[in-house]
């Protein structure tokens, strides 16, 4: 194996600046759209008195749950020693502190009074789980960053594995507590288990990773530096074994509904009738989102980068159907004040809510992905995140 | 939790300022008797200044007796004007703020249906209050559950949380608002229980429109005419099984 070299992305070069302009503007486009939200007010959006969530939490909770997944690939380097993820480290944690920058900021923007983030940041609750959220993001920002600092400053190598280790942990509790928000939430059948937690866990392994990979073969693809197949192999079948634990944990999750009567109306809601949350269910978030993924992963194509990739694409497209199921399908299905009673009311009761989302709710939500490119855009030039090469002469450790 | 505190440590000086002016207020109640008699006198001797916090020793509840027959829509209506709600003028019907309304229930195994007014419950255990990340959410010593909105961010995690969908969030710019009850786009509100008018020892809005099929009154106290019925007769919570003991509770459910 040779010696690695990490080098930063020329940032005076066309292809630079095309990316920059095409993020900052997916970027100031979303911000934009959430200036439009707040200055009106929520009525020109989808969400309801019914549906209190809606896309812009969708891609937010996306961007928070992949965060954590994608510092896996440094955990696995710092914390189970496997050297092969060594050169992957740096980008890993980056990568992880920018999707939980853009998350937090499509968040945030949605809130009814983001001006009062102040508050937010200065009373607590601390029985409430967004409160213990406040304190794990900004905590994982803090760690996260120090862990890189040990990883990118030489004198401080020696602490790379304990600061690793302490990031491994905080992410597992990070997760924990995004699944808990909707895990905690007696009220409402769709979210009434504990399953949420382990299961937004392995969530954010899947979600992490591919994008992990896409950032990382379309890094190495625009900036002409070699990517060998060692490690794109290595982290694809990897991508596979967290998408099949995604795909199980689904089948756990609605399984166990359906034996417990109480659960049985959101489970046959989403699984048989419930339209278009049917639909993304089954197409977009089993069979392309999963059962494709899988088979683009492990069949004859597994070598092959462009379908890695689309696989990569279609994990996330799954991941956010999935995310969409949960979060608005979870919420369109009614409560019930009167279990086993039919029920109606001005105010929707009884009735599955309608939603719709609008322009300026999906654009937030782009605007958060738009976010994270930015971050990883201006941070690979201005440090050295990325190996100045990853062919398998330097990637694999058995390599003479 | 911070006014919770608050709240406890004058507790003791307030209780002692509030018995001095209950007897005053008692007192002129009384030699007022033959002008102003019934439950005038009554409401009157609970009237609380804005100086003065709020009981834990009071636990104010509600008892609401489906089995009369009473047109439920003149309590939205009474609860609209005491609050200016629907006054919104872009938003959807799905967006518009709603603090009570009637639900029509019917068993489909029977055939029996009903109607009932379901407001915030005033729960003792408040999902919203647990999950708002703020404290905005916040229940009074006296348990009357309400919205700080100087304080809600508009997360809206408690209308999440909240097994009644009693809560509503404003989605638009609101004028001609009524001096009691301020609203703010972008803010989580709900039935508070017309505290102003308790404050000032009236029955809520919804209570007094109700032609008597609702009882307002101190649930902690064993001779007020709430704790009596529900003793003599019963009540029940909606969603009991879910132990967070709402202060709303029904006879005829």
């Amino acid at each position: 194996m040779k010696k690695l070299h990490f080098l930063e992305v020329e940032g005076n070069t066309k292809g630079f600046y095309t990316f920059l302009g095409l993020f900052g503007l997916i970027s100031v486009i979303g911000m934009l759209a959430a200036y439009y939200m707040e200055h009106n007010g929520h009525w020109v959006t989808g969400m309801s008195n019914q549906i209190i969530w809606g896309t812009p939490h969708v891609f937010a909770i996306f961007l928070i749950v992949a965060a954590s997944g994608a510092l896996n690939v440094a955990s696995i380097s710092s914390v189970f020693a496997k050297t092969a993820y060594k050169p992957l480290a740096r980008l890993s944690g980056m990568l992880a502190l920018a999707l939980l920058s853009g998350g937090l900021v499509v968040l945030l923007l949605d809130l009814g009074r983001p001006d009062r983030l102040i508050v937010a940041m200065t009373k607590f609750n601390f029985v409430s789980i967004f409160t213990w959220n406040i304190f794990l993001y900004t905590g994982f920002m803090g760690i996260v960053g120090i862990y890189l600092w040990t990883m990118m400053d030489r004198p401080y190598n020696n602490l790379t594995k304990k600061a690793g280790m302490a990031a491994f942990i905080w992410r597992l509790v990070l997760t924990t507590g995004t699944g808990s928000i909707f895990g905690f939430l007696i009220a409402r059948e769709a979210y009434d288990s504990a399953l949420l937690a382990p299961m937004f866990i392995i969530m954010s392994f899947s979600f992490g990773l591919a994008f992990f990979l896409l950032v990382l073969m379309g890094s190495y693809k625009y900036t002409d530096r070699e990517l060998g197949d060692y490690i794109v192999n290595r982290l694809k079948n990897l991508l596979g074994v967290f998408v099949a634990a995604v795909f199980y944990f689904v089948i756990v999750y609605h399984i166990a509904n359906l034996y417990s009567a109480d659960h049985r109306g959101i489970t046959t809601f989403i699984l048989a009738d419930g339209g278009i949350y049917t639909f993304l269910f089954w197409v977009v978030q089993i069979v392309l989102g999963s059962l494709l993924p899988l088979g683009l992963l492990y069949g004859p194509t597994g070598n092959n980068r462009t379908m890695i990739g689309l696989a990569s694409v279609l994990v996330i497209i799954g991941g956010m159907a999935q995310l969409y199921v949960i979060i608005i399908g979870g919420q369109a299905y009614p409560m019930h004040l009167f279990p086993g009673m039919e029920v109606s009311s001005s105010f929707y009761d009884g009735v599955v809510a309608s939603y719709s989302p609008s322009l300026p709710e999906v654009l937030l939500g782009l605007g958060g992905f738009g976010v994270t490119l930015l971050l990883v855009t201006v941070a690979v030039a201005a440090l050295k995140f990325l190996p100045a090469s990853l062919a398998d002469a330097v990637a694999d450790p058995h390599s003479k | 939790m911070t006014i919770n505190i608050e709240n406890e440590k004058q507790q003791d000086t307030t209780e002692i300022e509030s018995s001095r002016r209950n007897f005053i207020f008692g007192s002129v109640a009384a030699a007022g008797l033959s002008v102003a008699p019934g439950v005038m006198l009554y409401q009157t001797a609970n009237a609380r200044s804005l100086s003065e916090k709020a009981s834990s020793k009071v636990r104010w509840g509600m008892l609401v007796d489906t089995s009369k027959q009473v047109d439920w829509n003149k309590c939205v209506e009474a609860c609209n004007k005491e609050h200016g709600l629907n006054n919104e003028t872009h938003s959807r019907d799905d967006q518009k703020t709603q603090y009570i309304r009637v639900v029509d229930v019917t068993n489909k195994g029977t055939g029996y249906s009903m109607s009932l007014p379901v407001m915030c419950q005033h729960c003792e255990q408040a999902p919203c209050v647990d999950v708002c990340p703020t404290g905005a959410s916040m229940t009074r010593p006296d348990g009357i559950v309400l919205v700080d909105r100087h304080r809600c961010i508009g997360c809206r995690y408690c209308m999440m949380a909240c097994p009644y969908k009693a809560r509503s969030f404003v989605h638009e710019v609101l004028s001609d608002q009524t001096e009691n009850t301020p609203r703010g786009k972008g803010c989580v509100e709900s039935c508070n229980m017309c505290v102003n008018r308790v404050d000032n020892g009236q029955d809520p809005a919804c209570v007094e429109a109700s032609d008597g099929a609702i009882v307002f009154g101190d649930l902690n106290d064993p001779n007020s005419a709430i704790s009596t019925l529900l003793k003599e007769h019963g009540g029940k919570q909606i969603r009991a099984d879910l132990k967070l003991n709402p202060g709303v509770h029904y006879q005829g459910i």
